[in-house]
């Protein structure tokens, strides 16, 4: 076991500590087929908390986005992010010859899945933001690639912005079913359909009042 | 019988203790694997289902039970440490909690916790008894008062101060047990802590029977339909009399073991009332349905007896018999 798989035993076996990190699978089944997994963004716990839930022997194929020129600022930064979780750097500052999903669509031609938080940002108002148009794009170029939409429940209460150690409490990941574009489907419509596949998995019994 | 009984060593009386317990397991497990090859419709695949994860819990906290005593003091109280924590994890899941009260959870998760274990492993049981009562309790209104939302801040504060006394100072008198030292009976503490966890789980089964049985109007129908007066007695009088027939691996006297089974299973009981009070204020209908609610587990809801019958019964044996520490 090299350095970097033992650092991702020991993460995967805090997040479970702190968060459980239970994946319910209501709407598929967790297989090795090429996927996009899209989900709530509210913390920076969200990435861990996907990851963790996933089965291990999927973990090494599905990678996370990360800002290039924030994670690879620092020596532990990059390390952890290439060699324990093998993420996908894309640049923020967006340059007129280059398609900003470029990499992206290369991991993708490559065969591992992502996973991708389409809000863009965090957000700590209960429910998502509007989705961007990146997952759109990505549906069109590879239809054969199944979209899996993901709620995180109460991740936001782990770790609130602002604070660096968490508390433990207990999150869940669902996993729903694959959501496809369908034929003469505008982007519009597409993402707010796939926002509402993420909203709908949210726990029903679990008041909103807790997001305060 | 008892006469030879009392001729064995602690060892030997504790290995016996775990042979007869994990005998028992493995016949009722067996008769469950030949029951269920039976056909059976929906309603007695349900009944059969529930059977089988209560099964399993049970299974659990005998292993459980058993790895805290081969693994000595210092091992029960790291076990029960543990159980503490996912226990607290789980209460501090539901009941909810704002962004001002992530301080003192801190507090109480990584500070608390660890040193009141740390003083039962020490035997400190003069401060562990009041480190939780007395500075815990201003510690966590401080902090949280720092945190500067004064939003519900009572309700906020009982909230976590409740959590500590249940999952924590309440559980932490159960491997306090093990640590107690009778004269003459050195080396015999589990043998109080299985005393102790057998009377509780019995009071709570019978009282379930009887509760199905006389089907008496509950007191309280909007906390818990099960619990009446009738049932919660009988259930009580059960374990008493299990207590009293158990004496002979306790320091206790035939009387002194039913009075202290008779607390201990009223404790437990009732704890297990309140913690039904406690799960419909947080809106929970049932523990263990994790398709709905984000952190029913049901870690808490199989500890919560032993977490109120715990202190009860330890501060009253050792207040009866005087014990120094």
């Amino acid at each position: 076991m090299t350095r970097a798989d033992a650092m991702g035993v020991l993460l995967a076996f805090i997040a479970r500590l702190i968060t459980g990190a239970q994946g319910h699978w209501k709407g598929c089944p967790p297989k090795a087929e090429q996927r996009i997994y899209f989900a709530n963004h509210q913390s920076h716990l969200d990435w861990v908390l996907i990851w963790a839930a996933l089965p291990r022997e999927l973990r090494a194929t599905t990678r996370p986005i990360a800002a290039r020129d924030y994670w690879t600022a620092g020596r532990f930064k990059h390390w952890i992010t290439r060699e324990v979780f093998n993420a996908v750097y894309v640049s923020r500052a967006r340059t007129a010859d280059q398609d900003p999903l470029e990499p992206l669509i290369d991991a993708l031609n490559n065969g591992d899945s992502l996973v991708i938080f389409p809000e863009g940002t965090r957000s700590n108002k209960g429910a998502p933001q509007a989705f961007k148009s990146g997952l759109y794009h990505l549906a069109q170029q590879f239809p054969q690639v199944q979209l899996i939409p993901a709620w995180i429940d109460n991740v936001q209460r782990v770790m609130p912005k602002g604070e660096v150690v968490p508390v433990p409490i207990l999150c869940t990941v669902t996993f729903g079913a694959p959501v496809s574009l369908t034929e003469g489907e505008d982007k519009r419509q597409f993402l707010a359909r796939a926002r509402n596949a993420v909203v709908a998995l949210q726990p029903g019994a679990t008041p909103e009042v807790a997001a305060a | 019988m008892i006469l030879w009984l009392q001729s064995l060593g602690a060892d030997q009386q504790v290995q016996l203790l775990f042979v007869t317990l994990f005998g028992l397991l493995l016949l009722v497990s067996a008769g469950a694997a030949l029951h269920a090859l039976r056909e059976r419709n929906s309603l007695q695949e349900d009944t059969h289902q529930r059977f089988k994860r209560e099964l399993r819990a049970t299974w659990m906290g005998a292993v459980v039970f058993w790895a805290a005593w081969i693994s000595g003091p210092g091992g029960a109280t790291l076990l029960f440490g543990v159980i503490s924590f996912l226990a607290l994890r789980e209460y501090i899941t539901l009941l909810k909690t704002r962004r001002g009260d992530h301080r003192s959870l801190l507090l109480a998760f990584f500070a608390v916790l660890p040193l009141q274990y740390l003083l039962l492993a020490n035997r400190n049981f003069d401060l562990f008894s009041v480190f939780i009562p007395v500075y815990v309790f201003l510690a966590i209104p401080v902090v949280s008062a720092l945190a500067g939302d004064p939003e519900r801040f009572l309700e906020r504060n009982a909230k976590i101060q409740w959590g500590i006394m249940v999952c924590v100072y309440g559980l932490s008198h159960a491997p306090a047990l093990v640590l107690l030292d009778f004269p003459q009976h050195t080396g015999r503490g589990a043998f109080l802590l299985f005393f102790l966890v057998m009377v509780v789980t019995v009071a709570k089964i019978a009282q379930t029977v009887a509760s199905r049985r006389l089907r008496r109007r509950p007191v309280a129908r909007h906390i818990d339909r099960s619990f009446s007066y009738r049932a919660w007695a009988l259930g009580t009088v059960a374990a008493t009399l299990l207590g009293a027939a158990l004496f002979w691996i306790t320091p206790f006297k035939a009387g002194q073991a039913l009075a202290m089974a008779a607390i201990a299973a009223a404790a437990g009981t009732l704890g297990e009332f309140v913690m039904s009070a406690l799960k419909k204020d947080a809106g929970v209908r049932f523990w263990g349905n994790t398709s709905s609610v984000t952190g029913a587990v049901g870690l808490l809801d199989r500890v919560a007896p032993l977490c109120f019958a715990a202190p009860v019964f330890f501060h009253s044996v050792r207040w009866y018999f005087q014990l120094k520490p």
